[in-house]
């Protein structure tokens, strides 16, 4: 039973992370119904400019002061930087072929993957690059359970970054204009709405949660690679489909499904193939269940 | 020119990530070399570009014109046949004149030809986009690999085997998948692409897990022998000229097989699904069956070209099937020109050979991939030898 509650933990933090990813696939393929293929090199984007700017404050001698500050501080930096690069590569990649044929953008989506992961590489090294994240040692246990701060830190920064995307997108203007704009984009450009702008802050929210998850897998497990991009964004897309995909409530569900199944596989089937599940869910959902677990709005071209 | 911006933008955002290292120094020696690379040419080709648009080198283009428009009418009077035969001739002949080196490349090449010329069918012919098709290379590879370390069994009688298991592998994946059109597919493809090679590296008693398989043995071949009396002798085909003319024979078959299913009625069912699938059905074309054969006959020449790589190298791992290799093969196909069979041949010489020429710039090669996948979609989405009959897909135009 112990072992059990420990596993559901380590699930929930790593649902957490595959949610956040998984936000910006379901975003993007709701407005302009494109697999972002990218998405994943955002988030390694994400873990390797924290690493960056954490050290850098850590050489500073911030770190030992204010750890708390640096890390929020750090955390907006790169959630801000990967918006920004989330919205340059938009414009060079996508807006280009926003009338051309579904093969030829995503193409283009894969192109601008394999061109980031392998800038990283040439110029970051093909080494893990090491956290530093010694001042979120040590944890508290509950009988049997052991829980470390840094899961406590990822899971409450999940959940407040979870209620700031509802109300985002629920409650506010801008919110309102993305979900016309997924809905109609005819109807939505009528009545005032510059979708080119709403595509933009997509990608760039999207960006910006993926960077999120991308800090706290560099923290959780302490180091960063340049191809952690990959395996990440495929179990998130798979979270996704299987939340319905557009649907943002959806994505989250799924991504907590997805960490859940993983982690409890690995415990109690076999650890080798665990990144299998992940693949087996994305082809038993689409092919039982295409529209996922809160989807409706899907027809017969998007699958 | 809004997109040069965005471009320039693109970079000027990329810079921090690439030059900042995380014990806080600034090295920017090596995003320096790097980004040099990349922005220069890319902004050197940009500006070529707006030049030529605003008509500054008419002077040296339009004479250019002309001399190919006299060159292509030239190339049309004579028989595509003879260019076909001048072709294969030219590569027959090839070993006498050149060391290992190029015949190693050449081999290269030729086994991608096969991998590209299969993917085409899948891709090019019936328009299913597969990034898990380098999945099928692993199972023929694997296939002969273990038949040949098991039962002894020689390269030829394994050939039909291997072609068979990756036909099955492609019908195991194609039947559960077929119901997706689009981005689904190509997403699901990968999963079964990533579940093929963990599998190959996660069943140790079957595939001998990452360590992979060694010694697996040349094709063989068997001779008449008038040298004392009449005999049957045998030899291994180890020689790296022999493996040269395997390989051709093999892309030959390829290129005949592809080009008769392309021109047949079954290939013409699939640009039919390619361009319009419920238009294709209602036209009576049994698109279910005809996108597993899809599949099918797409494995079979991928388990075909697997099967000579393992025997080329003597030893499979998993590590020679990662996605990264679907990706190469698919920029081949894309940058060649979707479902033409010469643009693909020429595709597969531009990404296999080109890197041999700039040896020093090997690392960039992937990143160069990638650029130019992204680049060859905006402008240029055809690819570089189109083939002759592409339509859009009508949903497409809505």
């Amino acid at each position: 039973m112990e072992f059990f509650i420990q596993q559901f933990i380590n699930g929930l933090t790593l649902g957490g992370v595959y949610a956040l990813i998984a936000l910006g696939y379901t975003m993007v393929y709701g407005i302009i119904q494109l697999i972002n293929f990218a998405h994943g090199e955002f988030f390694a984007a994400g873990g390797y400019m924290g690493v960056i700017i954490l050290s850098f404050m850590a050489s500073m001698g911030y770190m030992e002061t204010h750890p708390w500050l640096c890390l929020m501080g750090s955390m907006a930096l790169t959630m801000g930087y990967c918006a920004m690069l989330a919205m340059a590569v938009e414009k060079v990649a996508y807006k280009p072929l926003r009338f051309a044929s579904r093969l030829s953008v995503l193409l283009s989506a894969l192109g601008m993957s394999i061109f980031l992961q392998n800038g990283l590489m040439l110029t970051q090294g093909v080494y893990d690059k090491p956290y530093p994240t010694s001042f979120t040692d040590g944890g508290f246990s509950i009988g049997m359970v052991t829980m470390s701060y840094m899961q406590v830190m990822i899971l409450v920064m999940t959940v407040l970054l979870l209620i700031g995307l509802n109300i985002l997108v629920f409650r506010t203007k801008i919110g309102t204009a993305m979900r016309a704009t997924a809905q109609d984009k005819v109807m939505s450009a009528l009545v005032g709405i510059n979708s080119n702008r709403i595509i933009s802050t997509t990608f760039a929210l999207g960006a910006g949660l993926a960077a999120a998850a991308g800090i706290m897998v560099g923290l959780y497990y302490g180091s960063v690679r340049y191809d952690m991009g990959f395996v990440p964004g495929i179990k998130a897309f798979a979270a996704a489909v299987l939340g319905g995909i557009g649907n943002i409530t959806g994505a989250m569900i799924g991504g907590l499904i997805i960490g859940m199944v993983e982690i409890m596989a690995a415990g109690y089937l076999s650890s080798e193939y665990k990144d299998v599940w992940a693949f087996v869910i994305l082809i038993g959902v689409l092919y039982f269940m295409p529209t996922g677990i809160m989807g409706e709005n899907v027809d017969d071209t998007r699958v | 020119m809004t997109w040069a911006i965005a471009m320039a933008w693109f970079y000027v955002l990329l810079w921090p990530l690439m030059g900042i290292h995380p014990d806080g120094t600034l090295t920017f020696k090596n995003s320096l070399i790097v980004w040099g690379w990349v922005v220069g040419l890319s902004g050197a080709v940009l500006i070529l570009r707006q030049l030529n648009e605003t008509g500054m080198f008419n002077a040296i283009t339009t004479p250019v014109a002309n001399v190919r428009a006299a060159a292509n009418r030239g190339i049309d009077t004579v028989p595509v046949w003879l260019w076909w035969g001048i072709g294969f001739a030219a590569t027959f002949a090839l070993p006498f004149f050149t060391g290992r080196y190029v015949q190693d490349v050449a081999i290269n090449v030729m086994i991608y030809i096969c991998l590209g010329l299969g993917l085409n069918i899948v891709v090019g012919l019936c328009g299913l986009l597969d990034l898990g098709f380098i999945a099928f290379y692993g199972v023929g590879a694997y296939t002969y690999g273990l038949l040949s370390i098991h039962y002894a069994m020689p390269f030829w009688i394994c050939l039909p085997f291997a072609a068979m298991t990756a036909a099955l592998a492609g019908c195991i994946i194609g039947y559960p998948t077929l119901r997706m059109r689009g981005d689904y597919l190509a997403i699901v493809t990968l999963g079964f692409g990533e579940i093929v090679r963990l599998l190959l590296n996660n069943w140790m008693q079957l595939t001998n897990g990452p360590n992979g398989i060694l010694g697996i043995k040349a094709p063989g071949l068997y001779y008449f022998s008038f040298a004392n009396g009449f005999s049957l002798e045998h030899i291994w085909l180890k020689k790296l000229t022999y493996m040269y003319y395997v390989i051709l024979g093999l892309m030959v078959l390829t290129i005949i097989a592809v080009h008769r299913l392309n021109f047949s009625r079954v290939g013409r069912a699939w640009e039919a699904i390619r361009e319009d699938e419920t238009a294709a059905e209602l036209m009576g074309v049994n698109t279910f069956k005809l996108k597993l054969l899809a599949y099918a006959m797409g494995a079979t020449f991928g388990g075909l070209a697997g099967a000579f790589f393992a025997a080329r190298m003597r030893f499979v791992s998993p590590e020679s099937f990662t996605f990264l290799e679907s990706a190469m093969v698919l920029a081949m196909v894309v940058l060649g020109g979707m479902g033409s069979i010469p643009g693909i041949m020429l595709g597969a010489l531009a990404l296999v050979a080109l890197p041999e020429v700039f040896r020093e710039f090997e690392l960039y090669r992937m990143l160069a991939f990638g650029g130019a996948m992204t680049v060859m979609m905006i402008f240029k989405p055809k690819g570089l030898w189109p083939a002759k009959r592409f339509g859009t897909r009508s949903d497409d135009n809505d």
